[in-house]
C-alpha cells in the first residue's frame, strides 16, 4: 500500500491533522509544553477550563493517586477568559496550534458570554463546552445532569458562534447517550466524552478524605473500558461526530476508541506521566495503519466488528 | 540506575546515570521520576537533585536522589535494582539563590528535606560563603552524609527528635537561638527544606529576625510541567490577596514571607 497516510479527522467544519487532542486540564494552556511539544503536531488542544473571571480553585491536597488512576479536584482555577486571550493565545498561534478552548460558566448567560469573546478572537478553532466538571458546585453540572439544561446551553451558545461547538459530557449520569442526543438536537458539532467519575478516597488511618474536596473525579486508565462503552452509546445514538477520552495511555487505546465510535480522542492523564507520549501515538497509530492496509484514520472509525464468533467453536 | 546505597531500613540514595540533567541541574531543582512501570503507581514523583555525580576527570557522569520509604513510588525505588531503567525528567523548577560572601547561609533541613543541601552547600562553598546546616531527623541513626557537610567546611547544628545525637528536639529551636544571638544587621541567608511544619516554623522566626528566608516545599505534584494545577501554594501578594502558584513552576524554591501557611 502507498506511504500516503491520512491521518486527518474531520470535526464539524474543522480539519484536525490527526485524532489526538491534549485533553483539558492535563495540558495547562498548552504553552507549558511548548518547549517539550511540537504544539503543531497535535491534532488540537484543549486548554484548561475558563470561566469569565479569574479564580483560584480548591486548597490543596488537589489529587490523589487511586490504583491505574488519579483523583483530582482542582476546582477550576483559571485565569479567565480576557487573559488568556492576552496572554497565552498569541503564544499557541505562534506555535501553529490548534488551539480548542474548554468553557465553564456558572450560569448560562455567562456561558453565552464568554462564547462571544472567543468568537471574537484570532486563533480559535473550536469551543468545547465543559457542563461536566464534578468537582465544583457551579461546574455547569446543573447543565450537563439535565437533558433541558443541556439542551439549553447549547442551544444559547450556538446563536452567537459559528465557531465548532462540542458539548463535553459528563459520565454521572445513566444515559449518557441521550445527552449527546440533546446536544445534536441543539446544534453541537460535536460531543467530547468522557470527563472525570466522580470518586472518592479516604485515609483509613486518620478517616480523613485524600484530597480537600473530599470528592474528586477519577481519571486514567481505570476508567478506559467505562469510557469506550459510554463512547459506543453515543455513536449510535447521535450522528455528529464524537471525541473519545478517558485513560487512554498508547495507540491502542487510542484505536480502540476509535474502533467503538470516536473519530477523535484526547489524552489527559497520561501526558503526566509521559509528556513524550504524543510521537509516539501518532508513530503507533500509523503503524497499525499500514499493517491493516488503512489509508485513512477516518476509515476507522466506528468499525467495530459485533458479528457473531467462530461458528465451529463451542462452549464446553 | 547505577547505584543503590541503603542507608538505613527507610532511606537509601539512588545513583542514576542521566549526565545531561545532572550537568543542567541548579541546587534546589528537581526531577520528576516514574517508579515501576506500568499502571500501578501511575504517576511520576518530585525529587530533589541530591547530588551531582562525577567522574575522576571532574566530568558529570549522573545525578542522586535521596529517596524516604513511604509509599509504593518510593519503596519501589528504595528497592530499585542495577541497571534497572528509571525515567527521570528534568531538571524542573526554580533552584535556591546562592548568596554571597559576607552574607552567611544558614540552611534548615527535616529528615529526608537534606536533600537539596548538598548541591547548595557545594555552590556555597565554592562562592566563599560562610555556611551553616542545621539538621533534624527522628534519631542519629537518620542523620546522613553529615561528612560531606563536613568537607566542605560547612557548620553543622545536629538535632534529633529523641535526643540520640546533638540537641533533643525540633531543629527550629536552635535556629531561633542563634538568630537572636546575632546582631540584627549581620546579613543571613535562611533556605529550609522538610516538613511543612518546620517550614512554616522557619519562615516565621525568620520573618521575626528581618532575615529573607527561602524555602523549598513539597507538594503532591501531577506532572511537574505546569499542566494539571495540583501542586499550588497560596501565595499573598502585595495588595493582601491570596493567590495559588505553581510550585513546580513558581517553586519549588518561594520567599517564606509571602508564602500563606495557615
Ligand atoms: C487534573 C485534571 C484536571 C482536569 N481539568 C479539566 C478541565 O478544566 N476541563 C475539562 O473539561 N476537563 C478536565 N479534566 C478532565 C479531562 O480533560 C479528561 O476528560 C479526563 O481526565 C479523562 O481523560 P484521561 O483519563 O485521559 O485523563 C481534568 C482532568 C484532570 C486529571
Amino acid at each position: 500500500m502507498g506511504a500516503e497516510m491520512d491521518l486527518s479527522v474531520r470535526i464539524g467544519a474543522l480539519t484536525l491533522k490527526n485524532p489526538l487532542i491534549a485533553a483539558s486540564g492535563c495540558f495547562g494552556y498548552g504553552v507549558e509544553y511548548a518547549d517539550l511539544v511540537d504544539l503543531a503536531s497535535l491534532g488540537g488542544v484543549a486548554v484548561k477550563g475558563l470561566f469569565l473571571a479569574e479564580r483560584e480553585g480548591h486548597p490543596s491536597p488537589r489529587i490523589v493517586e487511586t490504583p491505574a488512576g488519579m483523583l483530582n479536584a482542582i476546582g477550576l482555577q483559571g485565569i479567565g477568559v480576557r487573559r488568556f486571550i492576552f496572554e497565552k493565545l498569541p503564544e499557541l498561534r505562534a506555535r501553529r496550534a490548534t488551539v480548542i478552548v474548554n468553557i465553564c460558566g456558572s450560569t448560562l448567560d455567562e456561558y453565552v458570554e464568554i462564547s462571544r469573546i472567543l468568537s471574537d478572537a484570532e486563533g480559535v478553532a473550536a469551543i468545547e463546552l465543559n457542563i461536566s466538571c464534578p468537582n465544583i458546585k457551579e461546574g455547569g453540572m446543573q447543565f450537563g445532569c439535565s437533558l433541558t439544561g443541556t439542551f439549553d446551553v447549547v442551544s444559547a451558545v450556538r446563536k452567537v458562534t459559528r465557531l465548532p461547538l462540542i458539548p463535553k459530557l459528563t459520565p454521572n449520569v445513566t444515559d449518557v447517550a441521550s445527552f449527546a442526543r440533546a446536544s445534536a438536537d441543539a446544534g453541537a458539532d460535536a460531543v467530547s466524552l468522557v470527563n472525570t467519575f466522580l470518586a472518592m478516597a479516604i485515609d483509613v488511618e486518620t478517616r480523613r478524605p485524600k484530597i480537600s474536596n473530599v470528592v474528586g473525579g477519577l481519571s486514567g486508565p481505570a476508567i478506559r473500558p467505562i469510557a469506550v462503552r459510554m463512547v459506543y452509546e453515543c455513536r449510535q445514538a447521535v450522528k455528529i461526530p464524537i471525541i473519545g477520552m478517558g485513560g487512554i495511555t498508547d495507540a491502542r487505546d487510542a484505536i480502540e476508541f476509535m474502533i467503538a465510535g470516536a473519530t477523535a480522542v484526547q489524552v489527559g492523564t497520561a501526558n503526566f506521566v509521559d509528556p513524550f507520549i504524543w510521537p509516539k501515538l501518532i508513530d503507533g497509530i500509523s503503524d497499525y495503519m499500514r499493517r491493516h492496509q488503512i489509508a485513512r484514520v477516518a476509515d476507522l472509525v466506528g468499525t467495530l466488528d459485533t458479528a457473531a464468533g467462530d461458528k465451529e467453536w463451542t462452549a464446553s | 540506575m547505577i547505584a543503590n546505597r541503603q542507608l538505613s531500613s527507610d532511606y537509601n540514595v539512588l545513583a542514576l546515570r542521566a549526565p545531561s540533567i545532572a550537568a543542567a541541574a541548579s541546587p534546589g531543582q528537581f526531577v520528576m521520576v516514574k517508579a515501576g512501570s506500568g499502571h500501578d503507581p501511575l504517576l511520576r514523583r518530585p525529587f530533589s537533585v541530591f547530588e551531582v555525580l562525577r567522574d575522576q576527570t571532574a566530568g558529570v557522569t549522573g545525578l542522586s536522589l535521596l529517596n524516604k520509604r513511604i509509599g509504593v513510588s518510593t519503596s519501589l525505588l528504595y528497592a530499585a535494582r542495577l541497571g534497572e531503567r528509571i525515567a527521570c525528567l528534568g531538571p524542573l523548577g526554580r533552584p535556591f539563590s546562592p548568596v554571597d560572601a559576607p552574607t552567611e547561609a544558614w540552611m534548615v533541613a527535616g529528615g529526608v528535606g537534606l536533600a537539596p543541601f548538598a548541591t547548595l552547600a557545594h555552590a556555597l562553598c565554592s562562592r566563599g560563603v560562610r555556611s551553616t546546616l542545621f539538621y533534624g531527623a527522628r534519631r542519629a541513626q537518620e542523620l546522613f552524609y553529615l561528612d560531606l557537610f563536613r568537607g566542605l567546611g560547612v557548620e553543622l547544628v545536629l538535632t534529633t527528635e529523641d535526643g540520640s545525637a546533638g540537641e533533643r528536639g525540633r531543629v527550629v529551636a536552635p535556629l531561633e537561638r542563634r538568630l537572636a544571638a546575632r546582631r540584627a544587621d549581620a546579613p543571613v541567608m535562611v533556605y529550609a527544606c522538610g516538613p511543612e511544619g518546620m517550614l512554616a516554623s522557619t519562615a516565621k522566626i525568620a520573618v521575626r529576625y528581618n532575615r529573607p528566608c527561602q524555602v523549598s516545599v513539597e507538594r503532591i505534584m501531577g506532572c511537574g510541567l505546569g499542566g494539571c494545577y495540583s501542586c499550588v501554594v497560596p501565595m499573598r501578594s502585595d495588595d493582601g490577596r491570596v493567590h495559588h502558584v505553581r510550585s513546580c513552576l513558581s517553586g519549588p524554591v518561594l520567599p517564606g514571607d509571602q508564602i500563606s501557611w495557615e
